[in-house]
């Protein structure tokens, strides 16, 4: 399966998973592309920690492009009729009092306890938590978007994280080209299998025992 | 009438020492007084410790002062789109303080509101927690994080009336309001000046009392 198929299948399983009506922040990256499988009539508003809620589906244009409009990318957005602005203290009394109800990121490595590493490599990658620590710890529900193995084919879900951790027992649910998985106080849940692997393919590319309690739906 | 002192580029930057604490307003260069930064790239001034969101883009906004090597240390949330920061840091010539954005926003607000710090959840059990103290209240742990002041804050403003009232359009606020707070010199460069009245005063997001110069840009 090509990247660009593996990504757009993760967004569109995530979206299934938002509630109508509630405020959601997508993570930089991946987790963008959420965006475009939620159903504008759905009502779901998305929060951008730099300042804003009510992001719009468009993307900017040379008519429409407004250079203080952007995203916690940096990157042009547009604006719903509806949207507000307000200034980081603000935004993160949103996302720290509980008042985000999904957060979706993407992830360098998630484990059987649900802690969450996404921030720094030592010693070679150190781009910052941001606002992630932030938005995983007060976000009602955690879902993690992302590949299920890295680049070199190693498996990202681990019996306990290696790399310095993002949060503690943060993480809900987590979502891959393959499967879907819940986090639950007994370990991880094997819930979906996607519609071109199997049950053993999945395992062996999880490096945590999966529990499975009823025979996963497909996706 | 409390009439703010209008000032050059070259003036906000000549109120900069080395070895000073300084903030600087914006969100990957949004928001971010570029103006002032050029000037403070010309003024050579060095030894900087920066408190910002984060070091912009490759010489670009903050990413300036990384550029030219001004700053000795900086505090801030990402540094992700500017490799520079991370090149610095790895080479040991620049100290970077990495601190989660909710809680160096509020860091920066307990400082100007005169509070003596902040309780959070945020980073318990992660590298953030090292060195600081844990409270327990109600039965949760909170990391105790200090205040954040500086001797300088650098921020922008798309409006400013001549007694210093600040209007911050659209993602441009980000940490621009809560900065100018929590320094003891605040320069605003402005993308326009009006005359007091101009504007309705509901409209201003941040009171004049905040500001002690303005810079037009």
């Amino acid at each position: 399966m090509e990247k660009i198929d593996v990504r757009d299948r993760i967004a569109k399983r995530v979206a299934q998973e938002l509630t109508p009506n509630t405020l959601v922040n997508l993570g930089i990256g991946m987790p963008t592309l959420v965006a475009k499988y939620v159903d504008p009539s759905q009502g779901i508003l998305f929060q951008s920690e730099n300042g804003m809620i009510g992001i719009g589906m468009d993307i900017p244009n040379e008519s429409n492009l407004d250079p203080d409009i952007s995203n916690a990318a940096g990157q042009p957005v547009t604006a719903l009729p509806e949207v507000t602005y307000f200034d980081s203290a603000l935004s993160f009394s949103i996302i720290r009092g509980g008042h985000v109800s999904a957060s979706v990121l993407g992830a360098l490595e998630v484990d059987q306890q649900g802690n969450l590493a996404n921030w720094i490599i030592p010693g070679k990658m150190v781009p910052g938590m941001g606002g992630a620590m932030d938005l995983v710890t007060g976000a009602k529900k955690v879902i993690i978007a992302m590949e299920h193995c890295d680049k070199r084919g190693n498996p990202k879900i681990l019996d306990n994280c290696t790399l310095p951790l993002t949060a503690v027992a943060a993480v809900d649910l987590i979502i891959t080209e393959l499967a879907v998985i819940e986090v639950t106080r007994d370990g991880l849940v094997l819930l979906e299998i996607s519609d071109d692997t199997t049950i053993d393919l999945v395992q062996a590319k999880t490096a945590a025992p999966l529990i499975i309690y009823n025979t996963p739906k497909v996706f | 009438m409390q009439l703010k002192p209008i000032i050059s580029s070259q003036q906000a930057a000549a109120k900069l020492a080395n070895n000073q604490t300084i903030m600087i307003g914006g969100f990957m260069t949004v928001g971010t007084p570029e103006k002032i930064i050029a000037a403070i790239a010309d003024a050579r001034v060095h030894d900087l410790t920066i408190i910002c969101n984060d070091t912009g883009l490759p010489n670009k906004g903050i990413g300036v002062l990384i550029h030219n090597q001004q700053a000795k240390k900086i505090i801030a949330s990402h540094i992700g789109l500017n490799p520079e920061t991370g090149t610095q840091m790895n080479q040991h010539t620049l100290e970077v303080t990495l601190v989660p954005q909710g809680t160096l926003v509020e860091q920066i607000r307990s400082a100007g509101a005169g509070l003596g710090g902040v309780l959070t959840k945020t980073g318990l059990g992660t590298l953030v927690e090292e060195g600081k103290d844990i409270i327990c209240r109600n039965g949760q742990n909170y990391i105790i994080e200090d205040p954040l002041f500086a001797d300088v804050a650098l921020i922008k403003a798309s409006i400013v009336d001549k007694a210093g009232n600040c209007i911050f359009k659209k993602t441009t606020k980000n940490f621009n309001p809560v900065m100018a707070t929590a320094a003891t010199t605040v320069i605003v460069q402005a993308e326009s000046i009006v005359e007091i009245g101009e504007v309705e005063a509901d409209q201003f997001m941040l009171p004049g009392t905040f500001v002690d110069f303005i810079v037009e840009e």
